[in-house]
């Protein structure tokens, strides 16, 4: 497992639900897709989701597959309707610079 | 309230699929349905991307203030979720059913049509027939249905050649059965 406040910090990331504290989760593994579907067949409760979707639609996804955090790749910074309301379902939005590649990569390493 | 399960007309496609080792459970809730406990009904407009999620998000809330077990939970906030994406999609709105039992729910979605034109290939992982702007929200992978029938219990869809289609599915909260 790795805390969600050290992988964010290695990855320079930036908490845009800073109701949701980074240091209380704990993250069990990672996803990596763009497709929703595929993240709903596939993901698997506890992950860091990694993605380039930053619409409403990714929060939904999120909160009903038990994902309890978010991180935008290559900059990607959601919307404030998107913030509110992963903030009311207790998922932490991150944005990192880096590419979902990398993130995953960096991840990984953390994992394992 | 509607027959589960009912028998479908022979103007209209049927698609069932049973998880192996549900069959008899599956057939003990066709022939007898029970009264259901709680049922909630949902409005899913067409195209609104932001409405759809609503119903299954209510379900899924209700569940797990009842205290099912959280794999299931995933299982039917899935299975709800795609349909409900399905509908808002490739329909002109519809609307979900959900009828909550002691040991098990029973989702139905219906709506306006046009219809599945045919049902045994949009069952085919990777086959889709959603639009561009659908695409472009990260949906119309092709794998909603594939997604349906592999966390439901039981999974019926009858569909009418330009006409309305029904969409059910049954889980139970037992998962080791």
């Amino acid at each position: 497992m790795v805390n969600l406040a050290e992988f964010m910090a290695a990855v320079e990331g930036t908490n845009h639900t800073p109701e949701v504290d980074p240091e209380k989760v704990q993250i069990t593994g990672g996803y990596v897709c763009d497709m929703l579907s595929d993240v709903m067949g596939s993901a698997r409760e506890g992950q860091a989701w990694i993605t380039i979707m930053k619409h409403l639609n990714t929060v939904a996804v999120a909160a009903l597959t038990g994902i309890p955090a978010i991180v935008f790749s290559k900059g990607n910074v959601p919307e404030e309707n998107v913030v509110e309301k992963a903030t009311s379902e207790g998922i932490c939005l991150i944005s990192s610079g880096l590419d979902s590649f990398s993130l995953a990569g960096i991840l990984y390493g953390m994992l394992n | 309230m509607a027959r589960a399960f009912a028998a479908a007309r022979s103007d209209m496609a049927e698609y069932l699929h049973i998880q192996s080792g549900r069959e008899q459970a599956v057939r003990d809730f066709i022939e007898k349905p029970p009264e259901a406990d709680v049922s909630l009904d949902s409005p899913i407009p067409e195209k609104d991307f932001n409405s759809a999620g609503k119903g299954s998000a209510e379900v899924k809330n209700l569940l797990k203030r009842l205290g099912v077990n959280p794999e299931v939970l995933r299982r039917v906030a899935v299975s709800a979720y795609e349909a409900e994406i399905n509908v808002a999609a490739h329909s002109q709105g519809g609307e979900m059913l959900s009828h909550i039992y002691p040991d098990m729910i029973h989702v139905v979605f219906n709506d306006e049509g046009p219809g599945i034109a045919d049902i045994e290939q949009a069952m085919v992982p990777g086959y889709s027939t959603a639009d561009e702007m659908v695409r472009e929200l990260g949906f119309g992978a092709g794998l909603g249905l594939p997604n349906i029938k592999k966390n439901a219990d039981a999974l019926r869809i009858r569909s009418e050649a330009n006409g309305k289609t029904q969409l059910e599915f049954l889980i139970f909260f037992n998962s080791d059965e």
